[in-house]
């Protein structure tokens, strides 16, 4: 049996978690002082070993992330922690920093010091006001205790971090539209190559790691190599924060190994709400093909969910029961992605738009059975030939949900509309049933 | 159907001939002033540019035409490319926006959890569609994606500070609260709802005293913690490589009592192989082009 493994959540029940001293009270900043007496390369070299890959939705090697950045040439090199987190289903690094941004701020000192950066970036997504007043206010505390700023603990390194509110786009989250962004400019992607390693933000050599990637980098300095790879698979080593939403009895954050299953989440989290059953949930986000019950025993690793035809991407388990409309349900991830396409490259931008008119018109009974091969088509059309991620990942939705439920799209042309009732899907409809 | 309001071409700036009007003198210094600190935030000034913005916004309440020359000014761009970025974002507005903003989340799943009963009944009610503002000028309505707080659905967002499992009812009495001048106070965020010029202020980097408010964590981020907690499980204990404090860097001294996957042993790569490169990893390949990640990094 799996269990739980609070590391990075373990102390968000104090009552003033996110302060400076609540941290150090835990053993914060050990790390830090640690990591200042090390080499630079012994630090890539036990990120490498640790087996650490990034938590921001792609899996890619921390530690060989950082190791591509080319010989320091005198010149500066940056570290901008992506905090955009937009991805539907996504929610971990916010609360993480909402509850304990010093870990995270640890950990960027810590990645600076191995990457040779004297300043870097935190790009937090716009709509978060309150995780950004924290953020601010743990960037100030830290700085006052030495933590930050110039020669740090006595080591001779300096440095400077910049909390970087956004304003709204999804895009942002993609990392070269994000430096595009943290520029000054609209959020749109860049071509790779060159990669950011090479040229990144202001065209220098950049590193682009999720907020929970670098927030783990101080338990691995603390607790080594073999204590991070000793939880987790052979190849998705260490912990993960697995965010269960939905028609769960608890909703939750469960921090655990990767390789954990969704039945076992489902079990500490009671289960599918009372009187219900599981019908179809995205393993990492709405990018992620839909899976269904079929899939409960999955070990969720990088490997195990694409064996199984879908992405680990950012453990948002967005969970279903039979009362949802799947049909509804892509509808409106698809009204996402129409939203928030950058309209920079064809296939995406005029592809969103149609799948969202013909999505729209089939969950309304209006569309024909042509249509679902029209979208199939398209989504064809999309698919590995959009400019970024955005447009491969709106076709997921689409296309594992015909998979799946192609019934239930006929289920609406037959009928006319859909044969759903919205109200018995909402929360307020259980606790009608709880209260009665 | 969903009301969505009136739908204006989205890609068209339009700014009125009064948002023109030059700053009262001593606005326009304090701007500067404002402006000169974001600038020396980054390597580069060009970089102050989403955060005058939002300081844009602290001012006039919305990015004005004399705004955006300011900017320009400032940061030595034309008008044309501020208003290119201001347009891209959706925080950004381009008419007088209410004193609050209520983002009523309605991508799929707080639509599914009752975010869309939530959106018509407050529609309704006040009237309005997505990003229309009531005649009082007290609430502007908008249809929100995502907002990272899932667990918590259905989330409504106010001057984006977090209200945490809404229904129409709860949400309905935030709005007639706001509009009636009461406080609000978010479920986790401040002490109270602050207004949207004081909000694109803190959105410009400048703190306003409220980080230490609120709590850490909602109800919800808390369940797998306090599952642990109750079941006695733990990380593996930090030991042997380590020789810091157990306790080290917040990570909890677990007494190992957990069985946490499998054990491996860690690899011994040695440092890039002059071969590699960024998104060719082997171990990166079973990636379907289909990520919301990468197509290598
Ligand atoms: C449309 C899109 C949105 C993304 N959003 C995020 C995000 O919000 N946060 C994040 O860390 N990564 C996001 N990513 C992935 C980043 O491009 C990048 O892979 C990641 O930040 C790298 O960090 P990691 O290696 O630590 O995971 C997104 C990618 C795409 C294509
Ligand atoms: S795939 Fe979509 S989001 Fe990505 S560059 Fe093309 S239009 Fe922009």
């Amino acid at each position: 049996m799996t269990t739980l493994t609070p590391i990075l959540s373990a102390t968000w029940d104090d009552p003033r978690s996110w302060t400076l001293e609540t941290y150090e009270r835990a053993g914060g900043y050990a790390a830090l002082k640690k990591a200042l007496g090390m080499s630079k390369e012994d630090l890539v070299q036990l990120t490498k070993d640790s087996g650490l890959r990034g938590r921001g939705g792609a899996g890619f090697p921390t530690g060989m992330k950082w190791g591509f950045l080319p010989p320091p040439d005198g010149g500066p090199r940056y570290l901008v922690v992506n905090a955009d987190e937009s991805e539907p289903g996504t929610c971990k690094d916010i609360p993480l920093m909402m509850a304990n941004p010093q870990v995270l701020i640890e950990g960027v000192a810590i990645t600076s010091f191995a990457i040779g950066c004297d300043h870097a970036f935190i790009y937090l997504r716009g709509e978060v006001v309150h995780v950004y007043r924290r953020l601010l206010r743990a960037v100030e505390e830290a700085y006052a205790a030495g933590h930050l700023g110039k020669d740090i603990h006595g080591s001779g390194f300096n440095l400077d971090v910049t909390v970087h509110a956004g304003a709204g786009a999804y895009i942002c989250g993609e990392e070269t539209a994000l430096l595009d962004s943290l520029e000054g400019r609209r959020g749109q992607p860049r071509l790779k190559p060159p990669f950011p390693a090479v040229a990144g933000l202001y065209a220098r050599p950049t590193v682009v790691n999720n907020v929970e990637s670098i927030a783990s980098v101080p338990s691995i300095v603390s607790g080594g190599a073999d204590w991070f790879g000793g939880m987790g698979t052979e190849k998705s080593k260490g912990y993960g924060i697995f965010s269960l939403s939905g028609h769960v009895t608890r909703p939750g954050q469960y921090e655990a190994p990767l390789g954990i299953t969704l039945r076992e989440l489902l079990d500490m989290a009671g289960g599918i709400r009372n009187g219900h059953e599981l019908k179809f949930w995205t393993p990492g986000g709405s990018s992620t093909p839909l899976f269904t019950q079929e899939h409960l025993d999955v070990p969720l690793d990088f490997e195990s969910v694409g064996a199984a035809g879908s992405m680990l991407g950012t453990r948002a388990l967005q969970i279903f029961d039979e009362t949802t409309c799947v049909v509804r349900a892509v509808d409106r991830w698809t009204d996402f992605y129409k939203h928030e396409s950058c309209g920079k490259c064809t296939p995406c931008r005029e592809g969103t738009w149609w799948l969202k008119q013909i999505m729209g018109r089939l969950e309304h009974g209006q569309g024909t059975e042509e249509d679902l091969d029209k979208l199939l088509d398209i989504c064809d059309n999309v698919l590995g030939r959009a400019f970024c991620a955005l447009g491969d990942g709106a076709t997921s939705p689409i296309t594992s949900s015909i998979k799946y439920f192609r019934d239930e799209y006929v289920a609406h042309l037959t009928q006319g509309g859909c044969p759903f009732d919205r109200d018995a899907a909402t929360v307020f409809a259980t606790n009608q049933k709880v209260n009665a | 159907m969903e009301n969505y309001g009136e739908q204006t071409a989205s890609g068209y700036f339009r700014v009125a001939q009064e948002s023109k009007e030059p700053y009262a003198p001593e606005v326009e210094a304090q701007f500067q002033a404002d402006a000169e600190q974001i600038i020396a935030r980054y390597p580069q000034k060009r970089s102050a540019l989403l955060p005058m913005l939002h300081l844009v916004q602290s001012v006039d309440g919305y990015v004005t035409g004399r705004g955006i020359a300011l900017c320009a000014e400032l940061l030595e761009l034309t008008e044309a490319e501020v208003s290119g970025v201001a347009t891209f974002y959706t925080q950004y507005k381009r008419h007088p926006n209410g004193d609050y903003t209520v983002g009523v989340c309605t991508n799929t799943l707080c639509a599914v959890m009752g975010g869309d009963k939530i959106w018509d009944t407050v529609s309704e009610r006040l009237g309005i569609g997505h990003d229309e503002t009531t005649e009082d000028g007290k609430i502007t309505l908008e249809r929100v994606e995502c907002n990272a707080a899932c667990d918590f659905a259905p989330v409504v967002m106010a001057n984006w500070e977090f209200f945490d499992n809404q229904t129409p009812e709860s949400t309905l009495q935030m709005v007639e609260d706001l509009r009636a001048g009461k406080d609000v106070r978010p479920t986790r965020g401040p002490d109270k709802v602050a207004t949207f010029k004081e909000t694109s202020r803190v959105l410009a980097g400048f703190l306003d005293g409220h980080a230490d408010e609120g709590v850490g964590a909602g109800p919800a981020s808390l369940e797998g913690l306090k599952l642990a907690k109750e079941r006695g499980w733990t990380a593996p204990a930090m030991g042997g490589t380590s020789d810091v404090q157990p306790e080290g860097s917040g990570a909890p001294a677990g007494a190992g009592a957990g069985q946490p996957g499998e054990e491996h042993s860690s690899t011994d790569t040695p440092a890039n192989a002059p071969g590699e490169k960024p998104g060719t990893d082997a171990s990166d390949s079973t990636q379907q082009p289909a990520t919301p990640g990468e197509k290598g990094n």
